[in-house]
């Protein structure tokens, strides 16, 4: 148990870049598909059971100590968009200077060293974990309650939708953020015995289309 | 809300109510250049027919001699390209996955593999899943580093003005031992999430074409967005789409429609507008 390093590891403010990105929320919005706190809480549970089950699996998986470079490969082979891969390669990169500061570990220097350009966030977040002595459900819970804070935080800005409203999305996904941490964390522990099949791969047809979109506006507020 | 089954039905599973039936089909190129086909073995709901004459290519056209696959159904295809082998699969018409009386969940495995220097195309019709049907589906293919696959894979959720039945469908792709695609899709009665804004925005058709080959080893892969999602056109009412390369030798349309013949209409786009 060690409860204060998740806080640290999950604040919004640690410094991991999150917050340049809106989950795919700006090109929702811009679509009329997110137009009040309703609209986006479907959003995010969409979100969350497809993108956040897979980016969950995979931080669990390297939190329960996978070859991160192996899942690196297995996350490219769930991000069939370059636009995803790009950013959770930049997101990536970011998360593993905030963590080598935090955590110095000789896994994390590896890793860095194979991966100049970013390894994908979720595989950097589950060593990261790892070198703070986090479980694998620990990570899976840090990426999963990520996955719908930034969309949620990202509509604030971009609607000037109410943030008391928003915090209540947030709540109202807690028990589905309970049990997808626990099935991401249960398929990372089959991880290194049984390899990439057992990992969820959930895809979001309507993410990987709109982020392409989203890459190719001239202006934009947020980087994805 | 109803909760789905985390787990596909095991094959030892037996329904007394299941049909159990597995297609197989092999292409062998003779000393002539000639595509044979020494395995054309349909069983069950598969008749297999030969098209055309022998030549560099075989074509087969699976033609479905029965209503399938129902709930407790155990199904299989396996088609193997060996090297050098042209193989041209398709189908007569759609496949419509029904209830069974049991309330068991059918099962549809395909099964692919293409040799060195060979190419396989996998061009089947829709997969309708029709109101109350629960079918988990896998495609597993896996090539040769020279190996070529055209593979398009269309889903209806429900059939004209029904609801939809479920579907659990993963597409795996591996090419000399590594994993170049590996999609799960889930949608229907008791999918979390499945039917928002951020998955399918009240779509009911959705489609894919992968293409795969060694001429797109280092080919310049741009993105190209299809249909409605395309910037000159931004029309979101009808189906939209993007070509995007893959990590490796490989580019993947993902279209999503309002129905069947709009998701066609922006895969065949994706057709026409491929790299190289």
């Amino acid at each position: 148990m060690n409860r204060a390093a998740l806080m640290v590891l999950a604040d919004g403010r640690f410094p991991a870049g999150g917050h340049a990105h809106s989950g795919g929320a700006e090109a929702a919005v811009a679509a009329g598909r997110i137009t009040d706190a309703a609209s986006l809480e479907a959003f995010c549970r969409g979100r969350l059971h497809t993108a956040g089950l897979v980016a969950a699996g995979l931080a669990a998986a390297t939190a329960a100590g996978g070859d991160p470079l192996a899942l690196d490969d297995a996350a490219d082979a769930r991000t069939p968009v370059p636009a995803l891969r790009t950013a959770a390669r930049r997101l990536g990169r970011q998360m593993m200077r905030a963590a080598r500061a935090a955590w110095p570990s000789a896994e994390l220097d590896a890793l860095a060293a194979a991966r100049p350009r970013g390894a994908h966030q979720p595989v950097v977040l589950g060593l990261a974990a790892r070198a703070a002595g986090l479980t694998p459900l620990d990570a899976a819970y840090a990426v999963a309650y990520e996955n719908v804070s930034g969309p949620a935080t990202a509509v604030v800005r971009l609607l000037s939708l109410d943030p008391f409203d928003a915090t209540a999305v947030l709540a109202r996904l807690a028990d589905d953020l309970d049990r997808l941490a626990a099935d991401a964390a249960a398929a990372g522990a089959r991880y290194p015995a049984e390899g990439p099949r057992i990992l969820p791969a959930a895809s979001a047809p309507l993410l990987d289309i709109t982020a392409e979109q989203h890459a190719a506006w001239p202006v934009r507020l947020f980087a994805s | 809300m109803i909760t789905a089954p985390t787990t596909r039905p095991s094959g030892d599973t037996l329904s007394a109510a299941g049909l159990r039936a597995t297609a197989r089909i092999l292409a062998r190129t003779d000393a002539q250049g000639v595509t044979r086909l020494p395995v054309l073995d349909g069983s069950g709901p598969f008749a297999l027919r030969r098209l055309g004459f022998p030549g560099p290519q075989a074509r087969v056209c699976m033609v479905g001699a029965m209503s399938a696959p129902l709930g407790g159904d155990r199904l299989a295809i396996e088609a193997t390209a060996e090297a050098g082998a042209q193989l041209h699969l398709t189908a007569a018409a759609a496949t419509v996955a029904l209830p069974g009386r049991t309330g068991d969940a059918a099962t549809y495995d395909v099964r692919l593999t293409i040799g060195d220097g060979a190419r396989l195309d996998w061009l089947p019709e829709p997969l309708i899943c029709a109101e109350g049907s629960d079918l988990w589906m896998t495609t597993t293919v896996e090539l040769a580093p020279t190996a070529r696959l055209v593979l398009r894979e269309e889903q209806v959720l429900g059939r004209t003005d029904e609801r939809t039945g479920r579907l659990h469908s993963r597409l795996t792709v591996i090419r000399d031992g590594r994993t170049l695609l590996d999609q799960e899709t889930a949608y229907g009665p008791g999918v979390p999430g499945w039917d928002t804004s951020a998955v399918l925005g009240g779509h009911r058709a959705i489609g894919q074409l992968l293409v795969v080959g060694p001429e797109y080893e280092d080919a310049e892969q741009r993105v190209r967005l299809l249909g409605g999602a395309a910037p000159e056109r931004l029309d979101t009412g009808g189906g939209q789409g993007v070509l995007a390369p893959l990590t490796g030798p490989a580019v993947l349309a993902t279209a999503v429609a309002p129905d069947a013949l709009r998701l066609r209409t922006v895969l065949d786009e994706a057709a026409r507008n491929l790299p190289g």
